[in-house]
């Protein structure tokens, strides 16, 4: 590994396999570059092996297999309390027996910094979560949202470079966790440290990341910007885990190009751009996102629909309809003023645009 | 026990009162028998039984005499000195195995633990005589019987199990992932333990260590085997003077040894409030 590589690739799995077992793979083939200075995102349903990569990369797991760089270096002989990673845990894991400012001194006393060095930097540390006032409380005495605060606090208070994060704000209301991911967000873009976030939270990832990847059973299946993911997301597994969609099952009877024909289970056909799919007579998902489906005849897919609910959500409205057979297929109306008012039962067309359905893996 | 709802049925009425019936039974014959030896072991007579001066609640019943037997006599004495040598040493020896195996054995990865724990907690169970008589014939062997340390060993041995299951009590509740975030903040296994976990263990610690302390302070059975004349500590002093002299000097050492317990306890039960209120599970 050269030098000069290394900023691109601050962080590097490479090849990284976890079984706890010996028989089954938590983690399977793992491989991720990591930059200095960015925010990557693990996002994946409960599971799915997250919190394993985590632990490998602070050292409390092994790799069963495959190793791990940081800033170019092998870590894998590494223990874990020499490796100087910064790590906020789920819990919070604050010493209850020490003061705040005990907990935020404890990893400077360890690297031997004098008294008023540490105070300095406790003090500092405690203002940029503005805790500025809570040096000599105990964390017993704090709320969850201002725990949370602290253990951020702990975490960068001795300078790490990497920063891990596992579900840090899973246990705070729905308000304080929107409050604390621009925070957060914020740290990371004045300081520049490198974080490495897990969520299973898609919003809180979408939100913070500069890539996510997105884990299932123990592989990344996509790694991207959060726009990418939303908006091109490259296979049937992160097209339903990333936001709401429309998928519709069919067969593949033509391609030219990009594009290929598709005849959707229940009678309709489409174009689709060809992202992940067969040849022609290969099975196929097709996936629409429910904002780019318009209730008109315009665009040049299109077919009937039947209005089966609606719900009123405020800015738009929440339309499930019967389309081709799928009854479970989701349009946004706007709240827009001239709208078009639906009903239920009724039938309307609806209409959507070849490069917004994506042809994915069935 | 709150007061009894309006709907309760006589069944529950009864059982109601008959319970705190029952509770105050059990009290009494627990604490009454101790009690009784209080006012007995200021006898100004040598009896064992209460006088008629005494029941007059005369002054001239009364007396410190077996108080001033028990710290002037030199067979006492001794008897005290031997305690107080072996009874904190065996406690050492009880709280720093046992405080290790407890933390070995909360660990999931160790092979056999359970077995392993069932051994080292088996003194408590088994009883004392047969232990104190395999200690006997083995120490005999190895040349530790009737010496200083094979008192203290065996003490230690008695004590160890209160140790391992008071820290493994405390164990359940501390949260693993308290020495994860030390070690991530670079502090090595040493300092972790010393710093982060046995501030946390202390409580646990500490009432195990008294309960060996009391174990060995009271413990007459093993020490008359493994012992000799030279490790005589109180409760084998008692215990002989029940049996040739019938000195009311007991009666006065009990109570002195009651008041030890008491005073240890109290101290256990203070430590414990003060380790819960820092650990934040009650209001500070
Ligand atoms: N210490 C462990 N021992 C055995 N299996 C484990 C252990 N930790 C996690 N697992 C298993 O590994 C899989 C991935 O877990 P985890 O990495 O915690 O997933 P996530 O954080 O994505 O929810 C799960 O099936 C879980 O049961
Ligand atoms: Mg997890």
């Amino acid at each position: 590994m050269s030098l000069d590589s290394s900023a691109d690739d601050f962080v590097v799995f490479d090849h990284v396999q976890k079984s706890y077992d010996g028989e089954v793979l938590v983690v399977k083939d793992l491989n991720l570059n990591i930059a200095k200075g960015e925010f990557v995102t693990m996002l994946g349903p409960s599971g799915s092996g997250k919190t394993t990569c985590l632990m490998m990369l602070a050292g409390f797991e092994v790799a069963t297999h495959g190793d791990i760089r940081l800033g170019g270096k092998s870590i894998n002989n590494i223990p874990p309390h020499k490796r100087g990673i910064g790590m906020v845990f789920q819990n919070y894991a604050l010493f209850p027996h020490m003061t705040v400012g005990e907990n935020l001194a404890f990893p400077l006393e360890v690297r031997g910094m004098n008294k008023s060095e540490r105070e300095a930097k406790v003090k500092r540390a405690l203002e940029m979560v503005q805790m500025g006032d809570f040096a000599g409380r105990r964390p017993a005495q704090l709320s969850g949202g201002q725990q949370q605060r602290i253990a951020l606090a702990r975490a960068l208070v001795f300078d790490a470079e990497l920063v891990l994060m596992d579900e840090p704000l899973g246990a705070l209301d729905k308000q304080l966790r929107e409050h604390m991911q621009y925070e957060i967000k914020h740290i990371h873009d004045n300081l520049g440290i490198t974080v490495v976030y897990v969520t299973h939270d898609q919003s809180e990832a979408l939100t913070m990341s500069d890539r996510v990847a997105v884990f299932n059973d123990g592989v990344i299946k996509q790694l991207a910007p959060p726009d990418d993911l939303y908006e091109r997301p490259e296979n049937a597994f992160v097209a339903q885990f990333i936001g709401e969609n429309n998928k519709l099952l069919g067969t593949i009877t033509g391609r030219e190009g990009d594009i290929v024909s598709v005849d959707v289970e229940g009678g309709m056909t489409s174009k689709a751009l060809a992202v992940n799919c067969g040849g022609v007579g290969e099975k196929t998902m097709l996936s629409i996102r429910p904002e780019r489906v318009t209730l008109n005849s315009d665009g040049p897919n299109g077919t009937e629909a039947l209005v089966k609910e609606l719900i009123y959500l405020g800015d738009h409205i929440r339309c499930r309809m019967t389309v081709s057979g799928h009854d479970d297929f989701i349009v946004k109306v706007p709240n827009a003023a001239g709208h078009q008012h639906l009903v239920v039962g009724e039938r309307t067309k609806v209409s959507w645009q070849t490069e917004d359905c994506r042809a994915l893996d069935a | 026990m709150s007061a009894l709802p309006p709907y309760a049925t006589t069944g529950q009425r009864i059982w109601h009162y008959g319970f705190r019936v029952i509770c105050g039974l059990i009290f009494f014959f627990l604490i009454f028998p101790i009690l009784i030896i209080i006012p007995l072991s200021f006898n100004a007579q040598d009896f064992f039984t209460f006088t008629p001066e005494m029941l007059a609640l005369k002054a001239e019943g009364y007396s410190l005499k077996h108080y001033e037997d028990f710290f002037t006599n030199s067979d006492w004495q001794q008897a005290m000195t031997n305690s107080i040598r072996i009874a904190p040493v065996a406690t050492i020896l009880s709280v720093g195995f046992g405080t290790l195996a407890a933390i070995g054995l909360s660990q999931t990865h160790v092979p056999f633990r359970r077995a392993i724990m069932a051994i080292l907690i088996s003194p408590m169970i088994v009883p004392l005589i047969i232990s104190a008589a395999g200690m006997y014939f083995f120490y005999s062997r190895i040349g530790l019987q009737g010496t200083y340390w094979g008192v203290v060993l065996a003490h230690a041995a008695l004590g160890i199990p209160f140790v391992i299951i008071t820290v493994t009590a405390t164990l359940v509740g501390f949260d693993k992932s308290l020495t994860r975030a030390a070690a991530n903040l670079g502090a090595g296994p040493v300092r972790t333990f010393f710093k982060i976990q046995m501030p946390l263990i202390l409580p646990g610690v500490i009432s195990g260590g008294l309960f060996a302390f009391i174990t060995s302070f009271d413990e007459v059975v093993v020490v008359l085997f493994v012992g000799s004349a030279g490790q005589k500590t109180l409760p084998w002093q008692m215990f002989t003077g029940l049996r040739e002299q019938i000195s009311p000097t007991i009666l006065a050492v009990a109570t002195l040894l009651v008041a030890i317990s008491v005073a240890l306890l109290t101290t256990l039960e203070l430590l414990r409030r003060r380790s819960e209120r820092l650990r934040g599970m009650s209001p500070g």
